[in-house]
C-alpha cells in the first residue's frame, strides 16, 4: 500500500487501519486451526493443548508417537489404502466421462444444452444427505450396498461436475477452426479429438481429474450410508474417531492431509498458470 | 463457390438440415456415456428416494388379507369377527417369520403405545392352534389385549395399510390425521422448528460470513496483485484442507482441554474450563469457518474489476468514506455478495457432517434428523418425506441464484 492520500482526515486513516487489522485477523481466523493442529501432533502426551514443555521448546516434549501409530494400526494402512483405491477409480471414471461430455456441451449444436448441463451438476448442488438417503435406497436393489463398486459409482457421480466446469473452462478459450483445419487435412473426428483437442485441454483435464479426487478423498457422508466395514476410508475412520474416542492420532492424520492439500493446491495452481499460457493469456 | 446470388432449392435445403442434425447427434453422441452414468448413478436414486416418500408397501405385504377384508368396515364400531381372526392368523403367522417386529414399529408410528401390544399379542399366540385359531381367532386375539377391541386400532391397521399415503408429509411439517381422518396438529412439534432453526443458523453463518469475508475481500482487491495472490493462498488453503480436518481442528481447540480453554485459564479469565463444544455456538463458528472461502472467493472475483478510483473521488469531493462506499462500492460489490451469500446459505442449509460432530444436541440441523431416520430409527418413508421437502428448498433457492447471478459464473478456486 502506497502513501495516503493527502485529503484523508484523521477518521479516513482510522478507517483504512481499522480495514487493515480487520482483514489481518479474519486471515488468522482461517489459517489459525489448521496451524494449531500441526504442532498439536507432536504432542509426546496424548493432550489436545500446548504442555508447558512444548512452549519452552524442550524437544522431550515433542515426539513422532502419533504419527507411528497411523502407521502400526492396521485398520488406518487399509483406510488410506481404501481411500486411494476408491479415489482413483472415481477420479478416471468421472474424468473421462467428464471430458467426452465438456467436449460435446461446448459444440454450438449441441441440443439442450441448458438442461443437461444443468442435470450434469446437480450433483453438486443436492445435500450429501439426500444423495447418501437415494442412493442407499436405490442401491440395495442391486445389492451395491457395502460394495467397493457401488462407493466408486457413488464418488464418481459426485466427482463429475468438476471436471465438467474445468474442462469446460478449458474448451471455452479453444479455437475450433483448430478442429476443422483436423478434419478438412482429412483425419477422423476421433483422431482430431485424440491428436489436437486432448493435448490443448490437458491441462483442464487433469486439474478436473484432480478435483475429482479430492471430492472422493475427503467425502465420508456416503461412505457413512454406503460403504460397509470393508470399505473404511480415511474419512470414515477419522469420523468414528471424532464420534467415539478421540485420539491425537486423529490430529497426526489431519496434519498429513493438510499437507496433502497444500501440495494438490500447488499442482492445480502450476496448471491453471499453464493453461492460461496455452491460451496465450499471459 | 458460384458467382450467382446464393438461393436455396429444396435439395439444398434439405442437404442443410440433415446436416445439422448430423452434428447435433455428434456433439449429443459426446454426452451420451454420461448422461446414462448419471441418470443410474444420481438420477434414479433422488427418484427413489421421492417415491419413498410417499410409497410404503411394509403393512401391506406383512397383513395382505385382513387389509383386504378390512376395506368393507365402515370404521366406527369393532370390524367383523371374521376380520378380527383373520388377524389373528396373521399374528401367528408373523410371530414364526419374526416380522411381527417390523408390524409393530409401522403400527406404533399410526398409534402409539401399540408396539407392546403387537409384541406381547405375538407372543401370546405364538404356540396357538391353528385349528383352534381358525375357530375362535377374535376371541383370542381380544383377549390378549383389551386394545383389540378399540376401533382406534383397526383405524390405524387400515391407515398403515395403504400403500401410497401422503402421511409421511404430514408428519415432516408436524400434522397428522386424526380419528375422523381430519388433518390436525400433532401433539408434539418438532420438524417445523428444526426447519426454523435451520434456516436460522444458515442465516447467521451467512451474515458472519458476509461480516468477516467482505473487509478481507476488499482489503484484497485494493492490495498490489502480488500481496493479493499471496494472502490468496490463505483463502485457498483452508478451502482446499478436507473439511473433516477443519472440524478436527475446532474440536481439539474448544475441548473442555483443548487450547482456547487453557489459554484462558493460564490469562486468568476463567477458572473453570467452559462449555465451548457440542452446542449451537460450535456448530456455527465451525461452518463459518468452514464457508468463508465461498463467501471470499466471489467477493474478491467482482471487487478486483471495480475501479478504486471511483471512491477516491468521492473521498476526495468530500464524501465521507461510509457514505461513499455504500453510494458508490456497495452496489458495484453487490453481484458478489448476493452470489456469496446465497452459496453459503444453499451449502450451510443441507449441512451434515460438522452439526453432527461438534453440534450437540441443540447444534443439530434437517440434515441430521434425516440421518436419524435413517440410521437410528429406521423410519426410512419420513426421512425421504423430510428429504424432499430440504431438497425443494435447495432447488428454489437455487433457481435464485440462476436467476439473480447466473450458474455460468461458478468458478473453483
Amino acid at each position: 500500500m502506497s502513501r495516503l492520500p493527502d485529503y484523508y482526515t484523521i477518521w479516513h486513516k482510522a478507517g483504512h487501519y481499522g480495514l487493515r487489522i480487520m482483514a489481518g485477523l479474519v486471515l488468522v481466523f482461517l489459517m489459525m486451526p489448521i496451524l494449531v493442529i500441526m504442532p498439536l501432533s507432536f504432542n509426546a502426551e496424548p493432550f489436545f493443548t500446548f504442555t508447558q514443555g512444548m512452549l519452552s521448546l524442550d524437544p522431550g516434549a515433542y515426539s513422532t508417537r502419533w504419527y507411528q501409530e497411523i502407521v502400526d494400526d492396521q485398520k488406518w494402512r487399509i483406510a488410506i489404502r481404501n481411500s486411494f483405491l476408491v479415489g482413483i477409480a472415481a477420479a478416471s471414471i468421472a474424468t473421462v466421462l467428464g471430458t467426452l461430455a465438456a467436449v460435446g456441451l461446448s459444440s454450438p449444436f449441441m441440443p439442450y444444452k441448458r438442461v443437461i448441463t444443468a442435470l450434469l451438476l446437480s450433483p453438486m448442488i443436492v445435500p450429501l444427505i439426500i444423495i447418501a438417503a437415494g442412493m442407499f435406497f436405490f442401491y440395495t436393489q442391486f445389492n451395491l450396498v457395502g460394495t467397493f463398486t457401488g462407493l466408486i459409482i457413488a464418488h464418481a457421480a459426485l466427482g463429475v461436475p468438476f471436471v465438467i466446469i474445468t474442462v469446460t473452462a478449458t474448451l471455452s478459450g479453444f479455437d475450433r477452426s483448430l478442429f476443422i483445419a483436423g478434419l478438412s487435412l482429412g483425419a477422423s473426428p476421433l483422431k482430431v479429438f485424440w491428436d489436437v483437442v486432448i493435448p490443448l485441454i490437458r491441462p483442464g483435464v487433469i486439474s478436473g481429474g484432480l478435483f475429482a479426487f479430492v471430492t472422493s478423498f475427503d467425502e465420508v457422508v456416503l461412505v457413512l450410508f454406503l460403504a460397509g466395514p470393508e470399505q473404511r476410508t480415511i474419512p470414515r475412520q477419522m469420523f468414528s474417531g471424532l464420534r467415539e474416542q478421540i485420539n491425537p492420532t486423529i490430529l497426526a492424520v489431519a496434519t498429513l492431509l493438510v499437507v496433502l492439500s497444500a501440495t494438490m493446491l500447488f499442482v492445480l495452481e502450476a496448471l491453471r498458470r499453464r493453461s492460461a499460457r496455452l491460451r496465450g493469456q499471459e | 463457390m458460384s458467382d450467382r446470388v446464393p438461393s436455396l432449392n429444396t435439395e439444398d435445403a434439405a442437404n442443410a438440415r440433415r446436416q445439422l442434425r448430423r452434428r447435433r447427434t455428434q456433439a449429443f453422441l459426446f454426452v451420451v456415456p454420461l448422461l446414462v452414468f448419471i441418470l443410474f448413478a444420481f438420477v434414479a436414486p433422488i427418484t427413489t428416494m421421492l417415491f419413498r416418500s410417499v410409497h410404503n408397501p411394509t403393512v401391506a405385504e406383512l397383513v395382505p388379507d385382513t387389509l383386504a377384508m378390512l376395506e368393507d368396515w365402515e370404521g366406527e364400531t369393532l370390524p367383523d369377527p371374521a376380520v378380527v381372526t383373520q388377524m389373528a392368523i396373521d399374528m401367528k403367522r408373523m410371530a414364526g417369520n419374526r416380522t411381527s417386529g417390523k408390524f409393530a414399529d409401522e403400527i406404533n408410528r399410526a398409534l402409539p403405545g401399540m408396539s407392546s401390544v403387537i409384541k406381547s399379542t405375538a407372543r401370546g399366540l405364538r404356540r396357538a392352534d391353528d385349528a383352534e385359531l381358525a375357530a375362535n381367532g377374535a376371541e383370542m386375539l381380544l383377549a390378549e389385549n383389551d386394545r383389540w377391541a378399540k376401533p382406534a386400532t383397526w383405524r390405524a391397521i387400515r391407515s398403515a395399510g395403504q400403500v401410497y399415503t401422503s402421511s409421511y408429509y404430514l408428519t415432516a411439517v408436524d400434522l397428522e390425521y386424526d380419528a375422523e381422518g381430519e388433518v390436525v396438529m400433532r401433539d408434539t412439534q418438532i420438524y417445523k422448528q428444526l426447519y426454523t432453526k435451520t434456516l436460522k443458523m444458515a442465516l447467521i453463518i451467512t451474515g458472519l460470513t458476509i461480516l468477516l469475508g467482505y473487509p478481507l475481500a476488499f482489503y484484497m482487491s485494493q492490495a498490489s496483485p502480488a500481496t493479493a495472490n499471496f494472502l490468496m493462498v490463505f483463502v485457498l488453503l483452508p478451502f482446499w484442507t478436507s473439511l473433516l480436518v477443519r472440524t478436527t481442528a475446532w474440536i481439539a481447540l474448544l475441548q473442555a482441554g483443548g487450547v482456547v480453554n487453557s489459554t484462558l485459564i493460564w490469562a486468568g479469565l476463567i477458572n473453570e474450563p467452559i462449555e465451548l463444544l457440542y452446542n449451537e455456538f460450535s456448530t456455527i463458528l465451525a461452518m463459518t469457518h468452514i464457508l468463508l472461502p465461498f463467501m471470499v472467493l466471489p467477493l474478491y472475483a467482482v471487487m478486483r474489476g471495480i475501479d478504486a478510483s471511483f471512491m477516491r473521488a468521492a473521498i476526495s469531493m468530500g464524501s465521507n468514506p461510509i457514505g461513499a462506499w455504500y453510494k458508490i462500492y456497495l452496489p458495484m460489490s453487490l453481484p458478489g455478495l448476493s452470489a456469496g451469500a446465497l452459496l453459503v446459505f444453499i451449502i450451510s442449509v443441507g449441512y451434515y457432517i460438522t452439526p453432527a460432530l461438534v453440534g450437540g444436541t441443540d447444534g443439530q440441523m434437517i440434515s441430521n434428523i434425516i440421518a436419524f431416520h435413517m440410521q437410528v430409527s429406521n423410519n426410512w418413508e419420513l426421512a425421504a418425506a423430510l428429504g424432499s421437502l430440504l431438497l425443494i428448498l435447495i432447488l428454489v433457492l437455487y433457481w435464485l441464484f440462476d436467476r439473480f447471478v447466473g450458474t455460468d459464473n461458478l468458478k473453483l478456486g
